[in-house]
């Protein structure tokens, strides 16, 4: 019993981090740009994040230092691919290089005492079997995904902007006829993506562990992407797919404690595989967006 | 045809201008970050310069580094020339580098046989890791940047898999002593060198690559299949009525790009590395995906950019000499690349926008 309670704590640990990234990313493929650069948004989240809440001694500020430089590297990817025109995979594969070689020099080069967030305890339901603790006893950002889940939804599906971004994934060229300035809005689902991802990224460092660590992010960045797939482009199957690769690193990590032996790369493999599968199985293209990946061009009058 | 030979050497011209200026931005800006950390600055530049070419030892290496680059890069022309964006070069190299090794280590005969059959085998490894992603493209209709993209990640614990267990490529031996890495590859099968180091020295390695891209820049260029290609690439619909099937000529060229990847696998292992370790594709897949990428898909420009990376990468590992993380080498690059693309699509833009107010 307290098995289960360790491996649902460690699963939703572990989730939190996929999950803030995946509402980025969830944003940004809606509006049809395959954002590649995750990986580099939460690394350099992540870094920030370390750095922020040791120079400002408080875990929050790290936070916010994350999210504002997930922002900047949603920006450069923005400019680059919808103002420059640069191909959006070799941006993203280059500042993935980038955020790598950046964060490891510094890390190498700059010591830093991080601040970690403090837990935070739902006084009665923290009380409810098997899910109470791994639920509501979190380090307090955690908690903001409560919240973040139903905004992104609101945001997507209640508000103007939300039917203009999946408008500008779906049909670029009707949206553009209508008045919408599609490369902008995709500029800005970006943004929203930088700002999750460096929110993801820096809730590892000052959340999760407390410090950076070279590459601590360890390919989370594509394993948000493979989330957003296997979840059929909807927030819910998003989420959910978090929620499942962030179980299968808890199991991976909990199982030889427990006594059993399972090939561990069958469970690290599993959220590149899964999305695969589904894919294949049940031929989910259909609810792609469908402008996923490809460059707006204005047909010239 | 002068008009196509000016286009072209204005093209050269502006590609080379491009790198030179981007080269120099990118190592005056990781001076400054190197100099903000109160590291050795003035070191930068000079260490990476006797690390790459300075001397025939130097120069080895670099050609070594090279070599791999750009065979991938050849690999990523063909895919963009149809029309496909193949990114999974980073796994097809580790598949690729698993099967050579497999066929290196278990396989007995004579040495320069066996690296035939060993190069032989990493390339139908990656061939065959490509034309799984080739394969849900065309028959699951999954999205191949998608498709290619989450299989480099599956490779990667494929190779961790294997050289993990004693039955496909470790060493026998007491259990204590073994470690995640595959037995060392017999000394007959090595891809030979010209010249003993650390005087003139070219790798095989680097000769076959550019063989390679000799015959692929004649093919593409005078070829029925070059011209299939370029068909598909430009206009998908136009050769579908010329009767070009779209999975056949397509499916083909990704599982091309993945046996070239996978090749390039072959060659590392043979050529420098000699045994196979986890992280034995250390980024030269995603490596060589950006130079075909700077190199704007032209094959003589991806030789000249791929001896650029390689360079970078062989002066790298003289940076920790003076004390500066050779953590630096990728950021380079990197901004190399960011150099490249950004002002290119911009006068790519500047010139449609002339086009369409015309």
């Amino acid at each position: 019993m307290s098995d289960v309670t360790t491996i649902l704590s460690s699963t939703v640990r572990l989730s939190v981090p996929l999950a803030f990234a995946a509402c980025g990313e969830y944003v940004a493929e809606r509006a049809g740009t395959l954002n590649l650069s995750v990986e580099a948004m939460m690394l350099s989240g992540a870094y920030a994040g370390a750095i922020g809440s040791s120079v400002m001694h408080n875990a929050g500020a790290g936070l916010l230092w994350g999210i504002a430089v997930g922002v900047v590297v949603g920006a450069i990817q923005g400019t680059m691919s919808h103002r420059a025109r640069a191909n959006p995979f070799v941006v993203a594969i280059t500042l993935n290089v980038l955020a790598l070689g950046v964060t490891s020099y510094l890390a190498d080069t700059l010591a830093m005492h991080a601040h970690q967030a403090g837990i935070l305890t739902i006084p009665v339901l923290s009380h409810v079997p098997f899910v109470g603790r791994p639920l509501f006893s979190e380090r307090w950002p955690a908690f903001a995904l409560y919240a973040l889940v139903p905004f992104v939804w609101w945001v997507m599906q209640r508000r103007r902007f939300g039917l203009e971004l999946r408008a500008v994934g779906e049909n670029p060229a009707a949206a553009d006829v209508s008045g919408i300035d599609v490369d902008r809005r995709r500029r800005q689902a970006l943004l929203w993506c930088g700002a999750l991802s460096g929110l993801g990224g820096a809730f590892l460092a000052v959340g999760e562990v407390g410090t950076f660590t070279t590459n601590m992010t360890a390919g989370r960045g594509y394993i948000v992407i493979a989330a957003v797939i296997f979840g059929g482009w909807t927030l819910r199957g998003t989420i959910a797919g978090c929620f499942l690769f962030g179980g299968a690193d808890a199991l991976r990590l909990a199982l030889p404690a427990i006594g059993y032996t399972l090939n561990p790369q069958l469970l690290v493999v599993a959220p590149y595989v899964l999305p695969l599968v589904v894919m294949a199985v049940f031929s989910v293209r259909r609810r792609q967006p469908a402008a996923l990946a490809q460059p707006f061009e204005r047909a010239s009058s | 045809m002068i008009e196509g030979a000016r286009a072209r050497i204005g093209s050269a011209l502006t590609t080379t201008t491009l790198l030179t200026v981007a080269i120099a931005v990118a190592l005056a800006l990781s001076a400054l970050l190197v100099a903000l950390t109160h590291g050795p600055s003035g070191s930068v530049v000079s260490s990476l310069y006797d690390g790459s070419v300075n001397g025939w030892g130097s120069f080895g290496a670099t050609l070594d580094a090279s070599a791999p680059l750009l065979i991938v890069a050849l690999g990523t022309i063909v895919t963009v020339r149809a029309g496909e964006f193949n990114i999974g070069q980073e796994g097809q190299l580790a598949v690729g580098a698993l099967a050579g090794a497999m066929v290196a280590i278990r396989v007995g005969g004579p040495g320069p046989l066996v690296l035939v059959a060993a190069l032989a085998a990493a390339a139908l490894g990656g061939a065959l890791w490509a034309g799984i992603a080739a394969l849900l493209r065309y028959w699951r209709g999954i999205d191949i940047v998608i498709g290619s993209l989450l299989l480099v990640f599956v490779a990667g614990q494929l190779l961790a898999y294997a050289v993990n267990s004693r039955w496909l490529v470790q060493e026998h031996g007491p259990a204590a002593q073994r470690q995640a890495e595959s037995a060392p590859l017999p000394s007959g099968v090595r891809l030979p060198r010209l010249g003993h180091y650390p005087n003139a020295n070219v790798g095989a390695g680097f000769l076959l690559a550019l063989g390679l891209a000799v015959v692929l820049a004649v093919a593409l260029a005078r070829t029925r299949w070059g011209f299939r290609l370029r068909i598909l690439g430009h206009n998908p619909v136009a050769a579908r009525r010329a009767g070009i099937s779209a999975a056949v000529v397509g499916a083909a060229a990704i599982v091309l790009s993945g046996a070239c990847a996978g090749l390039a696998g072959g060659v590392m292992l043979t050529g420098t590395a000699f045994r196979l370790t986890p992280a034995f594709s250390n980024n030269v897949g995603w490596t060589g995906l950006l130079v075909a990428l700077v190199a704007r898909n032209d094959v003589g420009a991806a030789v000249a950019t791929a001896l650029l990376f390689g360079a970078l990468d062989a002066g790298g590992g003289f940076l920790s000499t003076v004390g500066i993380p050779s953590d630096l080498v990728p950021v380079v690059q990197a901004l190399v690349v960011l150099g490249v693309v950004l002002p290119s699509a911009l006068t790519r833009r500047r010139a449609a926008r002339v086009e369409a107010t015309a």
